[in-house]
């Protein structure tokens, strides 16, 4: 597994560019990744790596295409000092791991080999031997969480039909 | 522990006499809203979780404004598909090419917004309702879907900051110098998970093109919403527009803020934000004289028609300058109509400027104006990121309307006071 670490502010701009809108389908949103700031990461990132960002992570537009570029694009979770509030929302919602926990964003360097727990929030960095706990998931969210994103907790509710 | 107007929203709306900042609710919706681009996603979505009916086809607004007229076959097809959905659920506020604008700008005009009503839209900028003393906020496709299904979203109760606003405008300011201003000093996260209230004596000294301008830019702080009281002016915006019953919502006198920032209106001058974020801001005598190679004069933001009367107003009888290209989108086909009968578009054209049917377009660096490497822009837009409006390399200086015409007509970032008195 590979870290891909970036700093405060990530905005859903570079995440996905809006250019890349029309075509919604996870393969091309994949594709087009991060490359407005990291040429680079759609063509290295492999199943199981972990994005590493500062605060605000995933501010500005609320395109979803931009937790879903990322879920497609292979990575397991990101770990942020703080996510923007329609971003936390969006990666529950479709049920994509994030983890907010600002000594480990800080802390886990590229290059660093690093284990994530969801069951637990514990973020373990193997190569420092260092370990994270993240903030918890209030009640509710975690049943998003456990249902496996917002529209299959609703149809379990009995809510949506 | 009294409540914010935000919360007492959401209270109501929750069926439930009392929240505080933090709790997890339930709310019923009053209206959801999707364009173009993220309707698309949210009908997937719909069907992937075999779906099969709406809640009220009468609450749900599409409007078809991000890449339209639409700009190449992928566009198309998502508008297709999105018609399609029109016709199966019989969707009732469908706006379409010919009689749609720019989503925030066309809802309230069509009185799809009243005081007291909680909303969400799957666009960021769905903050902008604020300004007719409602709780609307964005959200993504899934909540959009969610909420198409059920009627319903979840939300956390927000905390506050009031921002308190004293005094009146010198010339040449406007709704977007006080948000341009506001996120210069609290940051794009400054209120992030939280309302933005506008109280004080200066919110009567703001027009409703004002107020939207400046809800509208709320998410720009990172905040959920931003909302303004309602007043008379407000009741005249509404008049004709609304028929059915509202509610006017006021903050408890006791009302628990985290924050308070006061903003005396005559003491800001004409705001810029620099690239590449919101908050880097500067007054437009610091970066006067810089050159740019684009106007854009319009969106969600700043395509109201108060807005053209500001940008017509310095453009009247002068040209744009010959190195700049200057695009003028009135946001809805009314403020088209309104800038048309008022001669505005006659000021644009003959000053030169490109005046285009309402689109989202080049904001998006969508279409109608994308950017080449190492080009710049002055923009009536709201955001200014990385690649934003074209190539990674080219930058956008968020203006207001005003601003923006004299920064046309200079050939560079301009003082419209400079211009007028020069």
């Amino acid at each position: 597994m590979r870290i891909y670490k970036y700093g405060d502010n990530v905005d859903t701009d570079v995440i996905i560019p809006a250019r890349y809108l029309n075509a919604p389908d996870e393969a091309s949103l994949a594709s087009h990744c991060m490359e407005d700031i990291d040429a680079d990461f759609a063509a290295t990132v492999a199943a199981g790596d972990i994005m590493i960002a500062g605060a605000n992570f995933g501010c500005g537009s609320s395109r979803e295409h931009a937790p879903l570029a990322i879920k497609a694009s292979g990575v397991q979770c990101v770990i942020a000092s703080s996510f923007a509030r329609i971003f936390y929302r969006n990666a529950i919602n479709i049920g994509f791991p994030i983890m907010e926990c600002e000594q480990a964003a800080r802390e886990i360097q590229p290059g660093d080999t690093v284990s994530v727990n969801f069951q637990t929030g514990v973020i373990t960095d193997e190569t420092t031997g260092k370990q994270y706990q993240s903030a918890p998931f209030p009640a509710f969210i975690e049943g998003i969480i456990h249902s496996g994103g917002l529209l299959k907790s609703l149809k379990a509710r009995g809510v949506a039909k | 522990m009294g409540m914010t107007m935000t919360q007492k929203i959401l209270a109501a709306h929750a069926g439930l006499t009392h929240v505080e900042a933090g709790q997890l609710i339930e709310g019923k919706l009053d209206l959801i809203l999707g364009n173009d681009i993220t309707t698309p996603v949210a009908i997937t979505e719909f069907d992937k979780a075999g779906l099969t009916q709406v809640f009220d086809r009468e609450k749900i607004a599409l409007v078809m404004d991000h890449y339209t007229p639409c700009k190449d076959i992928q566009a198309a097809q998502l508008c297709a598909a999105v018609r399609a959905f029109v016709k199966r659920f019989e969707i009732t506020h469908f706006y379409d090419v010919g009689d749609m604008g720019v989503e925030h700008a066309l809802l309230p005009e069509k009185g799809l917004i009243a005081p007291g009503e909680a909303m969400i839209g799957a666009d960021s900028h769905t903050c902008t309702y604020g300004a007719l003393g409602a709780f609307s906020t964005g959200v993504g496709s899934t909540d959009m879907a969610a909420g198409m299904a059920t009627g319903l979203s979840w939300f956390k109760v927000p905390s506050a900051i009031k921002v308190t606003l004293t005094g009146k405008f010198r010339p040449y300011v406007s709704g977007k110098d006080v948000i341009l201003h506001l996120i210069g000093r609290i940051g794009v996260d400054g209120a992030r998970y939280q309302s933005l209230e506008f109280v004080g004596e200066g919110v009567a000294e703001l027009s409703m093109d004002d107020r939207f301008t400046i809800a509208n830019m709320a998410i720009e702080a990172g905040a959920k919403n931003g909302i303004f009281p309602v007043d008379e002016k407000t009741r005249a915006y509404l008049h004709g527009r609304v028929t059915r019953p509202w509610t006017a919502y006021e903050a408890d006198d006791d009302a628990v803020y985290e924050r308070e920032v006061v903003i005396d209106l005559s003491t800001l001058q004409p705001t810029v934000s620099m690239p590449h974020l919101p908050s880097n801001t500067k007054t437009v005598g610091e970066v006067a004289g810089l050159p740019i190679d684009q106007v854009v004069i319009g969106s969600c933001t700043n395509g109201r028609l108060e807005d053209m009367r500001q940008a017509a107003e310095i453009l009247r009888g002068r040209k744009v300058a010959k190195q700049v290209r200057c695009i003028v989108i009135p946001a809805t086909q009314q403020v088209m109509l309104d800038a048309t009968r008022e001669g505005l578009v006659q000021i644009f054209i003959e000053a030169g400027c490109a005046v285009s049917t309402p689109t989202c377009g080049p904001c998006l660096g969508g279409h109608m104006g994308v950017m080449a490497e190492g080009e710049r822009a002055v923009a009536t837009t709201n955001r200014n990121f990385v690649g934003r409006m074209g190539h990674v390399k080219s930058e956008v200086i968020l203006a207001s309307p005003a601003v923006a015409a004299a920064s046309a007509v200079m050939g560079c970032v301009a003082d419209p006071a400079a211009l007028t008195q020069g």
